[in-house]
C-alpha cells in the first residue's frame, strides 16, 4: 500500500492488512488531527485498506493564532 | 471492491467520517448537512450576521477560512474575501494562489493587500525587527489590516475561520494563566465600536478535522502545509494536549469551550479593561488606539527601518533556539 503524508511531505510503502485506524495507530497519528483519504475518496477509522490502495493521510491542525 | 462497516446515522449509506464527539458516521451528504447546521446555529444563538450584512471573510488559503466563506455563500450571505501577503516566502505565494483560485472558480470577490509593496514590509522582517515571536507580528498586522479593509470597503461584519479547535486552544491557554482579561473578551462575536467593526467566528461549533473534511467533501483545493513560521509554537502545544484528551474522551474539546460561553463567559462579562478604555486616534494613521502611536504602526516603523530578511534566516534562528 502507499502512503501519502505531508508536513513534511514523504511517502511510505507498507505491507500488511490495516483500518484506516490501524494505520494511524500504526503511524503513531492520532485520529483526532488527522484524516484519510484513499483513492481520493474520504473514508471512516474502521474502513478496510487494501495492498493496491493508495492513501493520503492528511494532518488538519493549523498553528495560526 | 474494500467494505466499508460503518453506515451513515441518518440514511444508512457507506459512510465517509467518523465523528467520535456525535458518537456517529456520515455520508456525505448528512456530514454536509451536520456542518451548515452547526454553523446556522452558531449564527443564530451570537447573533452573529443578517441576511442583510455586507460581510468581509478574512481568507488565508487555509482550509477554515475557504471552509466558512464557502458556507456563508451557500448559506445566501453576500461574503467578499479579503487576503493579506504576508510576505512569507514561498508559503504565502502559494496559500495566495489558493484563495485566488478559490474565488475565480466560484465568480467571488477577493480584496488583496500585500504587504511588502503597500506598507514596506514582511513578517519575517516584522519578526527580526521587533524581535517577538513571528505569530505576534503577523496577529498585529493581519488584526490592523482586516478592521480597516472592512471600515474602507463599507462592510458591517468582518468573518474569521476560527474553529472550535482554535477557541479550545486559545482558552486552554488563558485559563493555564487565569488572565481574566482575556478570559473576558473570548466572545464569539465582538460587536462593532469606533474604530473596529463587528467580528464574529461562525465556525466555533465545528472542529478542525470537520472542515478539512468539508474541504474534501465540497472539492476545495486549500494549502495544507503548515505555515513554517507558526511550527512549535504553543498554540500547537496546546491543541495537541486537548485532542490527547478528546481521544479519551470525546465531546471534551467542545464542552471546555462552549460550556466556557454558556456558564463562564456571563460571569467574566465587564471584566475587561482593555474594552472599556478610552481609545485615542493613532498620531500616523488614525487607527484607535490607547498609545500615540498604533500597534500596527509601531511594528510597521521598527519593520520598515529593518533590512530585508528573508523567512529562512527567521526559521534557522529559530530552531537553534
Amino acid at each position: 500500500m502507499k502512503v501519502h503524508l505531508r508536513n513534511p511531505r514523504r511517502e511510505l510503502e507498507l505491507d500488511g492488512k490495516f483500518s484506516v485506524n490501524s494505520l494511524l495507530a500504526h503511524l503513531e497519528l492520532p485520529r483526532e488531527s488527522h484524516l484519510v483519504i484513499r483513492n481520493g475518496t474520504l473514508v471512516p477509522g474502521d474502513a478496510a485498506l487494501a495492498p493496491d490502495d493508495t492513501v493520503e493521510i492528511r494532518p488538519v491542525i493549523s498553528g495560526g493564532c | 471492491m474494500v467494505a466499508t462497516a460503518s453506515k451513515c446515522r441518518v440514511c444508512k449509506e457507506p459512510a465517509i467520517i467518523d465523528l467520535p464527539r456525535h458518537n456517529a458516521n456520515f455520508c456525505a451528504e448528512h456530514f454536509l448537512e451536520l456542518c451548515r447546521r452547526q454553523v446556522t446555529k452558531a449564527i443564530e444563538k451570537f447573533d452573529m450576521l443578517s441576511k442583510d450584512d455586507r460581510v468581509l471573510v478574512a481568507v488565508s488559503g487555509g482550509k477554515d477560512s475557504l471552509a466558512v466563506w464557502d458556507m456563508l455563500v451557500e448559506l445566501g450571505y453576500q461574503a467578499d474575501g479579503l487576503y493579506i501577503g504576508l510576505g512569507i516566502g514561498e508559503y504565502s505565494d502559494v496559500s495566495g494562489q489558493y484563495a485566488k483560485d478559490f474565488a475565480a472558480e466560484r465568480g467571488l470577490h477577493l480584496i488583496t493587500i500585500d504587504l511588502r509593496s503597500e506598507y514596506g514590509y514582511d513578517i519575517p522582517t516584522a519578526a527580526k525587527a521587533t524581535r517577538r515571536v513571528p505569530c505576534s507580528a503577523c496577529g498585529t498586522s493581519k488584526r490592523h489590516l482586516f478592521d480597516k479593509a472592512a471600515l474602507d470597503g463599507g462592510y458591517t461584519v468582518l468573518v474569521t475561520g476560527h474553529n472550535l479547535d482554535d477557541e479550545a486552544a486559545v482558552l486552554f491557554g488563558n485559563t493555564l494563566r487565569w488572565d481574566v482579561e482575556y478570559l473576558s473578551r473570548q466572545l464569539p462575536v465582538l460587536p462593532a465600536r469606533h474604530g473596529f467593526p463587528k467580528k464574529v467566528k461562525p465556525l466555533i461549533r465545528l472542529t478542525e478535522r470537520e472542515m478539512a473534511a468539508w474541504c474534501i467533501v465540497r472539492g476545495i483545493d486549500y494549502l495544507v502545509d503548515e505555515c513554517p513560521m507558526a511550527v512549535g509554537n504553543k498554540h500547537l502545544a496546546y491543541k495537541a494536549a486537548l485532542n490527547a484528551i478528546e481521544s479519551e474522551s470525546p465531546g471534551s474539546k467542545a464542552a471546555f469551550y462552549l460550556n466556557f460561553l454558556d456558564n463562564m463567559a456571563p460571569l467574566l462579562a465587564g471584566q475587561s479593561k482593555a474594552a472599556t478604555d478610552e481609545l485615542g486616534s493613532c498620531t500616523s494613521c488614525g487607527a484607535p488606539t490607547t498609545s500615540d502611536l498604533c500597534a500596527f504602526c509601531r511594528t510597521a516603523q521598527k519593520a520598515r527601518a529593518h533590512e530585508p530578511v528573508p523567512v529562512e534566516l527567521v526559521l534557522s534562528k529559530g530552531r537553534r533556539r
